[in-house]
């Protein structure tokens, strides 16, 4: 399908000593933030990494640097080799919210047609592509729904199609599915195991869900904390995801260890106030 | 369910308003109300009868006025708010100005405006009309465009998209709403404002025309005959755009304001 040229030796995300901070040099009231701190992380092509920390470890703020809806305060970043500008405005990734973010007036096909159409891409191209996505996310039959009109998952469904409509090799996801409930979230979860390996794009998903890290990664990058920084990075080797992944001990094994990598004694130590 | 609703929803005002016309009648009846002071129902059924043509006539005029008036509003609005919501200095400009329009009394601005005009021009009507108009339309249409939910806009920079995919992609669709709110407090006012206008001299046309020389002829119960006229005329504007809102916002949750 694409014909670019791939270069498996080139990174999907690689950052190095990557520093954000919040407020510095702004208003003089607010103290600057630090919501960073010496970020090294590299994502291979195809790769599922997690990053998975309590709230404030800046995990939400890293993908957003990734996705160049914040630039970085020192470091770099490079997306497919490139800074993270570049890759943006050449959409190599894809995103997806925690609120699905879906445009109520438009119905579910126009509403994945959205960044074709941002782009340019002819209406017959568009509507084939849509159709392709809508039969991959299993929302064929709701083309010409509105938004208001689906539940929550399908909703993110939709938003999941959207995208993936450039076929971009890096998918950004920002806990997409938080708002959801536990039976409808682990279907997801193994959709979003299919998608990825189907259509073999890079993903950086970032969640507060132990299970859901683990399941879905080929890593899982632990966060802590004032400030944030990586304090783990905890590989996962389940193997092919299948009915009984969610029951077996190696699943719990690496629920566990993310578990502690998590409660892992803060060396850094918080400062008292 | 579907009975019980058409009870509560239209059986019982009906019944409320056709009790309320016994009351006034037996009230006109049995007081021996003089008509100068309160005409009984059925006389201003009479007046109605007989007057059919000319209220028709009358309230077509001042139908038109508001219709035109509300329109030239309309586009005057939206213009000016897409003006504002792209350039914020002239929304600071123009802001206070549409309110210190609104603030203004028709009834100060229609007189000086038939003197401007020749008595023979609907157009000071309108232009009444369009004044009053404006402000409703403006300020939703205003909100409306620059109210963004900030997924969205992250969302469209994610897909490096320019300011212009930005207002016709997000902005424009979304306003439709509001668009549509303050178009249905516009033509409420629209008619007032017409039939308001009409009282001060110009042509003689409209209903406002004709419940002023009615009503300076003693003839009351003839002047509330075009004062139902006026009622009717507004319900017929306020439905029409509450129709078009519901139209344009089908699948969408309702509007605030």
């Amino acid at each position: 399908m694409s014909t670019q040229v791939q270069m498996p030796t080139v990174a999907a995300v690689a950052l190095r000593a990557v520093d954000k901070t919040f407020g510095a040099g702004g208003s003089k009231q607010a103290a600057a933030v630090t919501a960073l701190t010496g970020i090294d992380l590299k994502v291979a092509p195809g790769e599922f990494v997690s990053l998975i920390g309590p709230s404030g470890c800046g995990k939400s703020t890293l993908m957003r640097l990734v996705a160049d809806l914040e630039q970085p305060s020192a470091g770099t970043i490079e997306v497919f080799g490139k800074t993270a500008h570049q890759a943006r405005l050449d959409q190599d990734y894809g995103i997806a919210f925690q609120a699905a973010g879906l445009l109520p007036w438009r119905t579910v096909r126009a509403n994945i047609e959205l960044p074709l159409e941002v782009h340019g891409v002819g209406r017959p191209e568009r509507r084939a592509r849509a159709e392709e996505l809508l039969e991959m996310v299993g929302l064929a039959d709701f083309a010409g729904h509105r938004p208001d009109q689906l539940s929550g998952g399908m909703q993110q469904r939709v938003a999941i199609a959207r995208a993936l409509a450039e076929r971009p090799r890096l998918l950004l996801m920002d806990e997409p599915f938080g708002a959801l409930d536990e039976m409808t979230r682990e279907r997801m979860q193994d959709e979003l195991v299919d998608l990825s390996a189907q259509t073999g794009c890079a993903v950086i998903f970032v969640t507060h869900s132990i299970p859901e890290a683990v399941y879905l990664s080929n890593r899982v990058v632990v966060m802590s904390p004032r400030p944030g920084r990586v304090s783990a990075i905890v590989p996962i080797a389940l193997g092919e995801r299948t009915e009984g992944t969610r029951e077996d001990t190696t699943f719990f094994a690496a629920v566990t260890a993310v578990r502690e990598a998590l409660r892992a004694p803060d060396r850094q130590g918080v400062e008292p106030r | 369910m579907t009975v019980a609703i058409f009870v509560r929803r239209v059986l019982t005002p009906v019944i409320f308003g056709v009790l309320l016309l016994v009351v006034w009648q037996l009230f006109v009846d049995l007081r021996d109300i003089p008509g100068y002071l309160l005409p009984s129902p059925t006389a201003i059924g009479t007046q109605l009868r007989e007057n059919l043509e000319d209220i028709l006539a009358s309230a077509r005029a001042s139908g038109a006025n508001a219709l035109i008036g509300l329109i030239a509003g309309i586009v005057l609005a939206v213009i000016a708010a897409v003006v504002a919501a792209w350039v914020p200095l002239v929304e600071r400009l123009l802001t206070p100005m549409a309110s210190a329009v609104s603030a203004m009394p028709i009834v100060a601005l229609a007189p000086v405006l038939s003197i401007m005009f020749s008595a023979t021009s609907d157009l000071p009507r309108r232009i009444v009309v369009a004044i009053v108009a404006f402000f409703p339309v403006f300020v939703t249409t205003v909100r409306g465009l620059t109210r963004i939910d900030p997924v969205h806009a992250e969302l469209m920079r994610s897909y490096a998209a320019g300011g212009w995919d930005l207002t016709r992609v997000i902005r424009l669709p979304g306003a439709v709403p509001y668009l549509f709110t303050g178009i249905r407090v516009a033509s409420s006012l629209a008619v007032i404002s017409a039939v308001v206008a009409e009282y001060f001299g110009g042509l003689q046309n409209g209903l406002g025309s004709r419940i002023t020389s009615a009503a300076s002829n003693t003839a009351y119960a003839r002047a509330w005959a075009y004062v139902v006229a006026a009622i009717g005329l507004g319900l017929v504007f306020y439905l029409a755009s509450l129709g078009a809102e519901r139209l344009a916002t089908r699948g969408r949750a309702p509007s605030s304001t």
